[in-house]
């Protein structure tokens, strides 16, 4: 197996300078009857880190995220979450545990005001008996929540539907980050979007990282972008981690070789 | 936006500030969706009130206010339903059932409030199957309800051998159902609480998230199955409702009462209020108001003389032209022309 020369071992990956680990996932298995989604990844993220998971369509990026978030259990494998071992039963049990997903979609509902998409399905209550929603309550903090991360969108009454594809990423982003994530997947988040919003938001992303008490993974097809951005960069390809390493220590040629290594490996070997 | 470039770490994602609240004025009004629909309505009151005489009376008033009633009860309903996706045709069916599960009951030696009670939560079940059939066995609600509807139908033709019965009567409860203006009452009160349900609770906020972003609302953790089948649970229960309270205020309890005419008028009155078939957005405030407009155009018609054929044609024109509004409005103030 040619490609083998470039994981330096999925089990122990290259340590990122200083602190904890956040996240380990050991030997995740996901099978959809008779198609193996993941086949055996282990990856570990320390606090503070972001870390890049690069790959094509169907590589099992979209799989591994769904898997972190609770949305779907592994067939096989373990999690461990701040070094306890854990079963996650669901999204909200993710949560409860610090772990928030920026998702593809957003997971924004186009027809409520920005400040209603910041809360959905954590919205505070007034006092009394009607658990009427505490819609000033909402309003005020959302405006907080945006002002933190730094971005400015003067009404939090907007609705989303009339944001454009950054301002929506901002407003994702700025509600995982204000529920206390402590480990943000970030799926995509520069997809289908311009040049100059895409720069705004990986400036977003950059002030995310400097925040000791997260620890990022961004999904993303983008090799340069990623290499930017992130500490580390693994590589999936058909369910499997094909590459690890450092971002200082490798460059898109680099990545590019290990991608056409293993079509020359599928190709002539399945 | 140059209000705001003086701070330098700041992601400038910013729209256009909004004009001045004073500057806003007419388009302000015309954004809250539900006051064209009460504009029309109000202009076509003051058209019939000055081609005929006898419109504003009491007499007219009432009469108008129950064609507008059961329509718009059901309608809180269906609006509620439409907003997260979903359908239910076979609520005029239920609307027929409900009087008779409340007569059988009474029958049976079960005082009147009791039989009701067992009226509504029987309808209340067969609005969960509707969406347990619907969200849980993935059959669109469309073709489940229509299913049901000929079911529901067939059923209450079946127990009650095709023949009205007396609905039954006790003073107090007659009176609160079936008094000359109970029922508006009944609708006025439904329409504000389920308008307050809508926008100010977890439930309403849900239940707009759901029709809107689906898979989204799904992520973020919230149930999806609940919100749906619940609001098929309303609809069943209100449209259960509505039949009770005009067979109470006829005093004649019909197996033919209601029907698909009954359902369709209302989902006609919440799409020309200003819900979206296509879910995510919706008003029950403009299904009064849609309601109302349908009422006092179908009333105004028959006062005036005029064909119940001319009718139809006006309802149908009203609601392709209210639809056609309603998506293009919405797509103007999306690409932020109307402020």
């Amino acid at each position: 197996m040619s490609q083998s020369q470039y994981v330096q071992s999925s089990a122990v990956p290259p340590q990122v300078a200083g602190g904890q680990e956040a996240l380990r996932a050991r030997d995740i298995v996901k099978r959809f009857g008779a198609v193996t989604a993941l086949n055996g990844v282990s990856l570990r993220l320390q606090k503070g880190e972001m870390l890049g998971i690069l790959g094509d369509n169907g590589a099992g990026k979209s799989t591994l995220i769904k898997i972190l978030t609770g949305f779907q259990a592994p067939t096989s494998g373990q999690l461990t979450i701040n070094g306890e071992d854990v079963a996650l039963k669901s999204v909200d049990h993710a949560r409860e545990l610090g772990i928030e997903c920026v998702y593809q979609d957003l997971a924004l509902v186009p027809g409520l005001s920005i400040y209603h998409n910041m809360f959905l399905n954590r919205e505070p209550l007034r006092a009394g008996p009607f658990r009427l929603l505490d819609n000033a309550q909402m309003k005020r903090r959302a405006a907080e929540a945006l002002e933190d991360i730094g971005v400015n969108i003067p009404d939090v009454n907007e609705e989303v539907a009339r944001l454009s594809g950054g301002q929506r990423q901002a407003v994702a982003i700025a509600r995982a980050v204000y529920s206390k994530a402590k480990i943000l997947l970030l799926d995509e988040p520069l997809a289908a979007m311009g040049a100059r919003e895409s720069g705004l938001i990986l400036d977003l992303i950059d002030r995310l990282k400097k925040r000791a008490d997260l620890s990022l993974i961004m999904i993303a097809h983008n090799y340069a972008q990623t290499l930017e951005v992130a500490d580390r960069i693994m590589m999936f390809q058909h369910g499997e981690v094909t590459f690890e390493r450092a971002s200082a220590e490798t460059s898109v040629p680099e990545l590019l070789d290990v991608v056409r290594q293993n079509y020359k490996v599928v190709r002539g070997g399945a | 936006m140059s209000a705001h470039t003086h701070k330098p770490a700041q992601t400038e994602l910013g729209t256009k500030p909004r004009p001045h609240i004073g500057k806003r004025g007419l388009h302000g009004f015309l954004r809250v969706r539900e006051a064209s629909i009460l504009v029309v309505a109000i202009l076509l009151i003051i058209y019939f009130e000055s081609t005929n005489v006898n419109f504003l009376t009491d007499a007219n008033l009432q009469t108008l206010s129950q064609f507008i009633s059961p329509w718009v009860v059901i309608a809180c309903g269906e609006i509620m339903l439409l907003i997260c996706g979903e359908i239910d045709l076979s609520a005029g069916m239920v609307f027929a059932l409900a009087p008779f599960i409340m007569y059988f009951a009474h029958d049976a030696g079960l005082p009147l409030i009791i039989a009701f009670i067992l009226a509504i939560i029987g309808c209340g079940a067969i609005g969960f199957f509707n969406g347990f059939v619907s969200v849980k066995l993935r059959v669109p609600s469309f073709v489940v309800t229509l299913g049901t509807m000929f079911l529901i139908n067939g059923f209450t033709l079946t127990i009650s051998r095709g023949f009205p019965v007396d609905t039954p009567n006790d003073g107090i409860f007659s009176f609160l159902m079936g008094g000359g203006y109970a029922e508006i009452t009944w609708a006025v009160i439904l329409v504000l609480f389920m308008h307050g349900m809508l926008r100010n609770t977890r439930w309403g906020l849900h239940t707009i998230a759901v029709g809107g972003n689906l898979l989204g609302s799904a992520e973020s953790g919230i149930n999806v199955t609940k919100i749906k089948i619940g609001n098929f649970v309303i609809t069943g229960a209100l449209a259960g409702l509505a039949g009770i309270l005009e067979a109470s205020r006829i005093g004649s309890t019909d197996p033919l009462a209601g029907g698909s005419n009954m359902m369709f008028m209302a989902v006609a009155a919440a799409v020309i209020g200003g819900t979206s078939l296509m879910g995510g957005s919706g008003t029950i405030i403009g299904g009064l108001f849609g309601g109302l407009m349908l009422g006092v155009l179908q009333d105004g018609f028959t006062i005036n003389g005029i064909n119940a054929f001319t009718f139809d044609m006006i309802i149908g024109a009203a609601i392709l032209i209210a639809m056609v509004f309603n998506i293009h409005f919405a797509r103007l103030r999306n690409m932020g022309k109307l402020k």
